[in-house]
């Protein structure tokens, strides 16, 4: 038994080329539908995971799987905005919690996500290293940010502009890091939190800048007439928002034009939810969606797809197995020659039986373990690279 | 001891347009313990064969063999396979050593089908039959990688691992230079003699009948019962 096994062993080890692309080939076969299935299975779960846990959104009218893609991993280049109003008048409801989401800018490849404190409630995040953010201009960044980036409480970090070749465009503001949060294996580990207010200020509709009533902004002043006092280019806006300056920030106009990317709602109940649903049903502007459900149906489309693909790879694998078995028969008959040595010998029927045997198994047993490492693999670097993909 | 009587042997071809046949009939064959036999005869007057039958991987219609004071007409093929391993070594033109083993695993391949005693003591073995063929410094080569003089000396080693009381060979130096055709002879009488081995051996060539005890005429054993049809 042994030597059998050991003959057949030898005789793989030695034929090493014909051996691996054998390996190679009933690897593949045994790998490709086994991954796709796991990781669309885990991907599926891993995107209705953190959409189960978000009753509603509320957003501009367009794509639904957009709109919810983009509130739970922060994945649009330019969402479709709202305008504050409609948080405002969603609030006075009173039908839910709501927190508004405004998801445009980036920082150094982290997406920046205002919002308000309850979101850090309701997806369940506490603070690892640090305080929360409290004021104006001061951010909390998700553990892998912290980890790329090299950064925690008290470093600095700047918002990238939309477009360099904008010049007259926002300009970058410094954010103080006030905290870091503890990893919690979703899309907000690799973001950069700040308070709505400042990512209005990064949209430049608010800025700070000296007060022009100084004597010292003497030489900004273009004109004064009556209460309007006109500044030229050369009145210098602050950058980053300090202790000292904080006071001279402002916004322009009313907050209620401001822009926000979506708004999550949490009902209390079916009922709250029902009804906040019907109030938002006919809308011509604004759409209220289960996040769940957009989700399920795109889950459904990938679903039907996989089912193609690896209908495909069983017709592959059924090809595989033919010439592998052709393979294995065309082998046989080269070595005629050397199983009848072996029965010159002494070997029996049933000892070449068991080399060849020993042979398919090891190939076999070898695929097999390579193809479960692969999967394994796969799978455990296919969920950060899906959740890089979400939040790019 | 080699010891056949009345013994009727057929065998038909397979596998062409024009089935063939052979067939012989031996009365009498005696190779006595230790000797070392030549056998000659023209092609096809049944000398393979003939050592086919003594080492039972061909079997008699009828009639008795005994070798080794066993008589293996009756044995089953599992019977017939242990028997090889333990009272047969034999030797083939071709060496037909296998291509995937060194040239110790080569010689230990008995062993690997038998699986009879220890590995460690097999290994011994295997490694003073190469040094006793001047092969110590190659146990780790592989059968490509030697002469062919070398690789009938490794199929020699490899039929000698049990110490068979029977060694048979079939034209053993059908494919050696001349020189290396006294060399292998030179070997099996030398092996045969050292472990009391019968030692049968097949050959066409004339100049090295002169190292055997005796030589047997196949066309003095054997009667044909037919030729091809």
């Amino acid at each position: 038994m042994s030597g059998a096994l050991f003959l057949g062993w030898r005789y793989l080890a030695h034929h090493r080329f014909k051996s691996g692309i054998l390996i190679a080939s009933i690897t593949l076969m045994l790998f490709l539908p086994a991954a796709t299935r796991l990781l669309v299975e885990d991907s599926a779960t891993a995107l209705t995971a953190r959409a189960d846990v978000t009753p509603l959104i509320l957003g501009a009218r367009g794509s639904e799987l957009e709109l919810v893609l983009n509130t739970l991993y922060f994945h649009a280049k330019s969402p479709a905005e709202i305008e504050n109003q409609a948080f405002v008048e969603v609030q006075s409801t009173g039908l839910a919690e709501f927190i508004p989401i405004h998801s445009r800018f980036h920082s150094q490849g982290a997406p920046i996500v205002g919002t308000s404190l309850d979101y850090f409630d309701f997806r369940g995040l506490n603070i690892a290293d640090g305080r929360q953010m409290g004021l104006l201009g001061e951010c909390v960044i998700g553990a892998n940010v912290a980890a790329r980036l090299g950064l925690g409480p008290g470093d600095s970090i700047i918002s990238s502009p939309e477009t360099v070749f904008d010049i007259a465009g926002v300009y970058p503001l410094k954010m103080t890091i006030a905290g870091v949060l503890r990893s919690a294996g979703t899309a907000d580990d690799d973001a950069v939190f700040v308070d709505v207010r400042t990512s209005w200020i990064i949209q430049g509709l608010g800025h700070g800048h000296t007060d022009l009533a100084e004597p010292e902004a003497g030489a900004a002043v273009l004109s004064r007439r009556d209460n309007v006092v006109t500044a030229n280019a050369s009145l210098t806006q602050y950058a980053e928002i300090t202790p000292e300056n904080i006071s001279a920030f402002h916004f322009h106009g009313s907050n209620e034009t401001f822009p926000l990317t979506s708004i999550i709602a949490v009902p209390p109940d079916q009922k709250n939810a029902t009804l906040l649903r019907g109030r938002y049903h006919d809308n011509e502007l604004l759409q209220l969606v289960l996040p769940g459900k957009v989700l399920d149906d795109l889950l459904e489309t990938v679903f039907a797809v996989q089912n193609y693909v690896i209908l495909g790879l069983a017709i592959l694998s059924l090809a595989t197995v033919a010439v592998i078995t052709l393979v294995f028969l065309l082998s046989q008959q080269l070595r005629k020659g050397e199983f009848h040595t072996l029965s010159r010998i002494g070997a029996s029927r049933g000892y070449i039986s068991m080399l060849i045997a020993s042979e398919i198994g090891f190939v076999f047993l070898i695929s097999a373990l390579l193809a479960a490492g692969l999967t394994y693999v796969t799978r455990y670097y296919a969920m950060q690279i899906l959740q890089s993909f979400l939040t790019l | 001891m080699i010891s056949i009587r009345e013994l009727a042997f057929s065998y038909r071809g397979r596998g062409s347009a024009l089935s063939s046949t052979f067939g012989m009939q031996v009365a009498e064959f005696i190779v006595p313990p230790g000797a070392s036999t030549a056998l000659v005869g023209p092609s096809g007057s049944g000398k393979t064969s003939l050592l086919g039958l003594i080492a039972g991987t061909l079997r008699a219609s009828s009639g008795s063999i005994i070798v080794n004071d066993q008589a293996i007409s009756n044995f089953s093929d599992g019977e017939l396979g242990r028997f090889r391993i333990r009272c047969i070594g034999q030797v083939f033109q071709a060496f037909e050593l296998l291509s995937y083993l060194t040239v110790i695993e080569n010689v230990m391949l008995p062993w690997y089908i038998s699986g009879d005693g220890t590995k460690a003591d097999i290994r011994k073995r295997a490694a003073d039959l190469l040094r006793g063929v001047g092969l110590e410094s190659k146990p780790s080569a592989m059968p490509g990688e030697l002469s062919q003089g070398e690789q009938q000396r490794v199929a020699v080693c490899r039929a000698m691992l049990n110490n068979p009381p029977v060694l048979l060979a079939d034209e053993p130096t059908g494919n050696l230079d001349q020189e290396n055709k006294q060399n292998v002879v030179d070997l099996l009488v030398e092996q045969a003699t050292r472990n009391s081995s019968t030692l049968l051996m097949v050959t066409h060539d004339e100049s090295l009948l002169g190292k055997f005890d005796s030589v047997l005429d196949m066309r003095h054993i054997a009667r044909p019962l037919d030729e091809q049809r």
